[in-house]
């Protein structure tokens, strides 16, 4: 199934746009995705931490993925 | 003392008639803020809307953190503060503008860096935390800290054209504890690869529309009017003027307060957000035993002396000689390859030296012999000259 995933903050720099499209098998779950987004952006896994959305609501690793699903990809953000 | 028992002068009910005769706020509302304590962490572009809210608003107690002095760069941004008072300490500056503002109010000062050794103690009377630091470890520092306090931690933070909201470690009337930093972050980014306002810059409205929403949500967890961003992840984009809210949980990974927590206790905050190693950092060492194995089963390594020319002719071990003091002008002269052994007299110089090489180069084949030449002479060759 054809993702989307959107992105906040710096993720924005590291996708060199505001979203990004990937390939995922179906009923993948959040880990998946986020392997999969490492291995295509090395910087993403640097980053220790991130948030990931499905439909607004923060996801965790072992939540599926279903192909309308909106992702949101947000890192942490510092500045006061 | 009970809010309930909170009186005002014929002044100050003049002063907050507006928020009085909200029928859902009123004398109640009022009473709730100038009995609570709110801590504001940095005074800085969040913090000024913030201070001036809550000030103007009347809240009764209000604490300012910060250890920064006024800059030219910060007027662009931080509204509390005018031209007279670059150079002088922001707590300072902050508490001028807002008494001014205010003065039915108190304003306590800590013009320090908040820290995991006064932490608890500076926080721990207050009722709420509003958190608006521009930096990671003290971002985990303050979260950390609330938790452990069970202070709500009302949260902004912002980075160039975006800013995110919530409240943290909030509990709700029927006691359900809501989610912290730690549930959506658990560890922190390394240092400079998520920009700060300084190194990645920040649009000079943005933390007074975040700051303002910060303080919308510290009156609401004071009053109990409305239902606050417990639970709910805010974030703005001033660019596409997009506002979104996500529903967060609890973690049950969050290593402050998850299932199985690893941490009760604060910890070194700039250690652990990788801006300093740690003192004791473990060197790999090899005893004179197995460095004389190595020897007898001809292992392949380097053995390096960092000691001086004329302790070597007193007695050596065949080593390559490089003097501490010069180690790293002779990088080229250290194998990358193979194991590389590096001892002084006892111990401490070699030990000096795979340091400087650990950081300058990042090399990982280093190790220090332990007790040095001495420990060599001792346990594998007491024939050798003792100096």
């Amino acid at each position: 199934m054809k993702l989307k995933i959107l992105g906040f903050g710096i993720a924005k720099e590291i996708f060199g746009g505001p979203f990004v499209e990937l390939e995922l098998g179906k009923n993948s779950d959040v880990a998946s995705l986020r392997a999969r987004l490492e291995e295509r952006f090395p910087k993403l896994k640097e980053l220790s931490s991130y948030l990931i959305a499905l439909n607004n609501e923060f996801a965790l690793p072992g939540d599926i993925i279903n192909a309308p699903d909106e992702i949101a990809l947000i890192p942490p953000v510092s500045g006061g | 003392m009970s809010y309930k028992d909170i009186k005002f002068s014929i002044q100050e009910l003049a002063r907050y008639d507006r928020h009085i005769i909200i029928p859902d706020f009123g004398i109640e509302g009022q009473q709730k803020l100038k009995a609570a304590k709110v801590m504001v962490v940095g005074s800085g572009g969040l913090g000024s809307p913030a201070l001036l809210y809550l000030a103007a608003a009347g809240v009764g107690t209000i604490g300012i953190i910060d250890f920064d002095v006024v800059d030219d760069s910060n007027l662009q941004r931080q509204v509390l503060f005018g031209v007279d008072e670059i150079g002088q300490p922001k707590v300072e500056a902050a508490k001028r503008r807002i008494t001014a503002l205010n003065p039915h109010i108190n304003v306590r000062l800590y013009n320090e860096k908040l820290t995991s050794q006064n932490a608890l103690e500076i926080l721990k009377d207050y009722d709420v935390i509003a958190d608006g630091t521009d930096n990671f470890p003290t971002r985990y520092l303050v979260n950390d800290a609330s938790v452990l306090l069970g202070i709500p931690n009302v949260y902004a933070s912002i980075f160039q054209f975006e800013g995110q909201v919530s409240v943290f470690n909030y509990r709700d009337a029927d006691g359900r504890l809501g989610p912290n930093y730690r549930d959506l972050y658990p560890t922190p980014p390394p240092p400079g690869l998520v920009p700060s306002c300084a190194e990645g810059g920040v649009l000079g409205v943005l933390p007074g529309i975040i700051g303002s929403l910060q303080t919308l949500e510290v009156i609401k967890v004071i009053t109990g009017v409305g239902d606050t961003l417990s639970g709910r992840f805010f974030t703005f984009d001033a660019l596409s003027f997009q506002t979104r809210i996500f529903n967060i949980r609890r973690n049950p990974e969050n290593p402050i307060n998850g299932d199985n927590p690893t941490i009760n206790s604060l910890i070194d905050y700039e250690e652990f957000c990788g801006l300093r190693k740690p003192p004791d950092r473990l060197l790999k060492e090899i005893s004179a035993k197995e460095l004389y194995d190595w020897q007898v089963k001809g292992e392949p390594f380097q053995l390096i002396d960092v000691r001086e020319p004329h302790e070597y002719e007193i007695v050596n071990l065949g080593a390559d000689l490089i003097p501490l003091a010069s180690i790293r002008e002779n990088i080229d002269k250290i194998d990358k390859d193979i194991k590389v052994v590096f001892h002084c007299k006892m111990g401490g110089r070699s030990a000096k030296a795979i340091r400087e090489l650990e950081d300058q180069f990042g090399l990982e084949n280093l190790y220090n012999l332990r007790g040095g030449i001495l420990a060599y002479i001792d346990e594998v060759k007491p024939e050798l000259t003792r100096y």
